[in-house]
């Protein structure tokens, strides 16, 4: 589903991902580790079409297209979501017009007519009920004034309504308490399918026990130096980046 | 009709053209002080740049065109069901329409108002040789031009006037819509608005003319709130945008009185509101909001002035612009706290977005204070569309075009939403996320 070959990225002169290589099937779950700056962000801001990071080398395909040509709504309308690591707000916009807003632009590109106020409204209960979310959230702007945990939650509703193929999720456990670290597995959990895939960026195994990853790779320098199955994760976890390190400066040497 | 004319001359003439019309009593108080206005007018004529309170905004291209007085029940030359917007044809409550500077009674609606509330014609007064006690005393036209040029030339507009305790509970609507054929007109409304104690009133102006047309408004309004009064003056200007449209709208507060304004300038070529509010008596408060938009080459200026001239006032306002093109703003708020008007509050915001480069605002808080006990802040921003928000809307699969202006009408909705008419709000909603500068509505 998706492939991501030597890919390199830079803010001006500072280059950031140093050759990514990277495939995702379409069904799988993949986490992706790393210290901090390791540019974990980047690499989902790439593949969002964030166009601050400046792509020098490489490609990106998803679904056999090229991605990094897509304007980021057309990634959005093929299916790439991204839960933002640190969701932006947007006062005077309500969630829900701005979620129907979303919905009917991608349906729209799936040859889907649109949603009347009805059907729509009906879509975002289901959404809301099936993460026990409080319906007063269609009412408030976007993510104004939303706390931490709120906007992650929100992040991850937009997500189950938006029912993308490609779910990239970047640190939405971070700093979350036990319930909305719960809302986030079950909506993770919840959409999970053979032929969508999932992306989790996380400095945790807690969010793992609940998605188990097919894959766990990591990110270091703007590279994947290693990747192994979910118990490289709980190996992270118990022992930092430190040994990894070690083992890269050993291969260098050697 | 182009070149500088003789703006004395040019004035005088029409002066005299008016007074033969009229045919006021010389040595009437009126016609007194009609004759004080002109020859005021004839002493400041036009402002130039070199005045300070004039600095941003060139009147000159107003001394380019020689306006007539329209003539008596001149017909419109567009059909007026064309020149009402929707919002105005569903809007409830009592109305006096106004076409190139008459009352259309057929056009007009004051049945069913409690008694002893009066909403009626000016022009209607002054036929009957009744001048309104308070006219033309809150206005001053000793120092601005338009004011002076106003007073001497006013003949219609409305009066309105609440006996204690009245509440009205539908909004006032007054239109004046400006659509003759033939040479460019100038017309001069003039509105008093007088709500006596413990009345609850809401007041809409609005200002429309068919898209192209040139002509002049120069508009004053009176606004009187006496105890504890409440009054909340909505101005609605959608002119032609080859228009030019000059208003002040003079208040004065009495004890505990609240008044609001919502000042929405979507249309007319070169712009200037005043608004100047007196806070004449302890425990009143004032909040004036408004949004200005602008696109093409239009100049739209804001000047408001709230004197807080008494302890215990609370004065909010917030102004908002959205300025495409090559158009301008400007913003100068002025807050004069009088010495001794202890424990005055007062905020003043103003925001533009600037949807191109070629787009300006000169923005401009003019604090001054002399009590010492107040709390005064003001505050300015200037920005374009915020690209982490524009991101984020894409990134949902919203286009670009619409995310840019799903987040201009979140700009202007914190205006928007305090609008109390909801069949202007709604209207203007569905203006906005349609088209970012569609101030105006498009006419066929
Ligand atoms: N917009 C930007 N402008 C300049 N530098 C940036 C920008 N975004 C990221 N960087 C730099 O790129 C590097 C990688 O940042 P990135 O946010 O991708 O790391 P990360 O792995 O996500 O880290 P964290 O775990 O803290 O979220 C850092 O050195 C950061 O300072
Ligand atoms: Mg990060």
């Amino acid at each position: 589903m998706l492939t991501i070959f030597n890919l390199h990225a830079r803010v001006g002169d500072n280059e950031i991902l140093k050759g990514v290589n990277l495939k995702v099937r379409a069904g799988e779950v993949h986490a992706i580790m790393g210290p901090n700056g390791s540019g974990k962000s980047t690499l989902a801001g790439v593949l969002a079409g964030r166009d601050v990071f400046e792509v020098t080398e490489g490609d990106v395909l998803f679904d056999g297209k090229n991605l990094l040509e897509m304007d980021p709504e057309e990634r959005a309308r093929e299916g790439v979501f991204l839960a933002f690591q640190y969701p932006v707000e947007i006062p005077g916009v309500s969630n829900t017009y701005f979620l129907k807003a979303a919905v009917n632009a991608i349906r729209k590109h799936r040859g889907l007519e649109e949603l009347d106020a009805m059907d729509f409204m009906n879509l975002m209960k289901e959404k809301l009920k099936i993460l026990h979310i409080d319906e007063d959230l269609l009412k408030r702007p976007v993510n104004e004034g939303f706390s931490g945990g709120e906007k992650k939650r929100n992040e991850i509703f937009q997500m189950a309504v938006l029912e993308p193929r490609l779910c990239i999720l970047d640190e939405t456990d971070s700093g979350l308490d036990i319930d909305a670290l719960r809302t986030v597995a079950d909506g993770v959990n919840a959409l999970r399918s053979p032929d969508r895939a999932f992306l989790v960026i996380t400095h945790y195994q807690r969010l793992l026990n609940y998605i188990v990853p097919d894959k766990v790779h990591v990110l270091f320098d703007g590279r994947i130096v290693k990747s192994g199955g979910k118990e490289l994760a709980l190996e992270l976890e118990s022992k930092g980046y430190g040994w990894i390190e070690e083992e890269l400066a050993h291969a260098a040497r050697a | 009709m182009t070149g500088v004319i003789d703006i004395k001359e040019t004035y005088f003439s029409r002066f005299s053209e008016l007074e033969r019309a009229l045919g006021e009593r010389e040595g009437s108080p009126l016609h007194r002080l009609r004759q004080l206005a002109i020859e005021r007018f004839a002493e400041l004529g036009f402002p130039t740049t070199d005045d300070e309170e004039w600095r941003f905004t060139n009147v000159a291209p107003l001394a380019q065109v020689s306006f007539r007085l329209p003539a008596a029940n001149e017909p419109p030359a567009v059909e007026l069901k064309q020149l009402l917007p929707s919002w105005l044809q569903a809007a409830a409550g009592p109305r006096l329409v106004f076409v190139n500077g008459r009352m259309i009674p057929t056009w007009s609606n004051t049945d069913g108002l409690p008694p002893g509330v009066v909403v009626t014609s000016l022009g209607q007064r002054l036929a009957t040789g009744a001048v309104p006690a308070p006219l033309g005393r809150y206005a001053d036209f000793d120092v601005h031009p338009f004011v002076a040029l106003n007073t001497a030339f006013f003949r219609e507009g409305a009066v309105v006037a609440l006996p204690k305790g009245c509440v009205l509970t539908d909004p006032i609507h007054l239109v004046w819509i400006s659509a003759a054929a033939g040479e460019p007109i100038m017309t001069h409304p003039r509105h008093l608005i007088l709500a006596g104690v413990q009345t609850q009133a809401r007041i809409v102006e609005s200002y429309f003319g068919p898209e192209g047309a040139v002509y002049f408004t120069n508009a004053v309004t009176e606004v009187v709130l006496e105890e504890s009064a409440i009054v909340e003056h909505t101005k609605v200007q959608q002119e032609s945008t080859e228009a030019f449209h000059l208003a002040a709208v003079q208040v004065h507060q009495d004890r505990d009185s609240r008044f609001t304004s919502h000042a929405i300038a979507l249309g007319g070529g070169l712009v200037r509101n005043d608004i100047n509010v007196i806070l004449d008596a302890p425990g009143t408060e004032a909040t004036l909001n408004g949004l200005y938009v602008g696109t093409g080459r239009q100049l739209i200026d804001n000047h408001t002035r709230i004197d807080h001239a008494r302890p215990h006032g609370a004065s909010h306002e917030l102004y908002k612009g959205i300025l495409d093109g090559q158009a301008r703003g400007v913003f100068n708020g002025k807050i004069y706290v009088h010495p001794g008007a202890q424990k005055t509050d007062a905020k003043q915001t103003n925001k533009t977005l600037l949807l191109s480069d070629e787009a300006q605002i000169n923005s401009k808080p003019q604090l001054e204070i002399y009590a010492d006990d107040v709390k005064c802040t003001h505050g300015a921003t200037i920005g374009q569309v915020a690209e982490d928000m524009l991101f984020y809307l894409r990134t949902r699969g919203i286009g670009q075009d619409e995310a840019r202006r799903l987040l201009t009408f979140a700009f202007a909705n914190e205006v928007l939403e305090r609008l109390s008419v909801e069949p202007l709000r709604a209207w203007l909603e569905a203006r906005f996320l349609q088209s970012p500068t569609a101030g105006r509505e498009t006419h066929r």
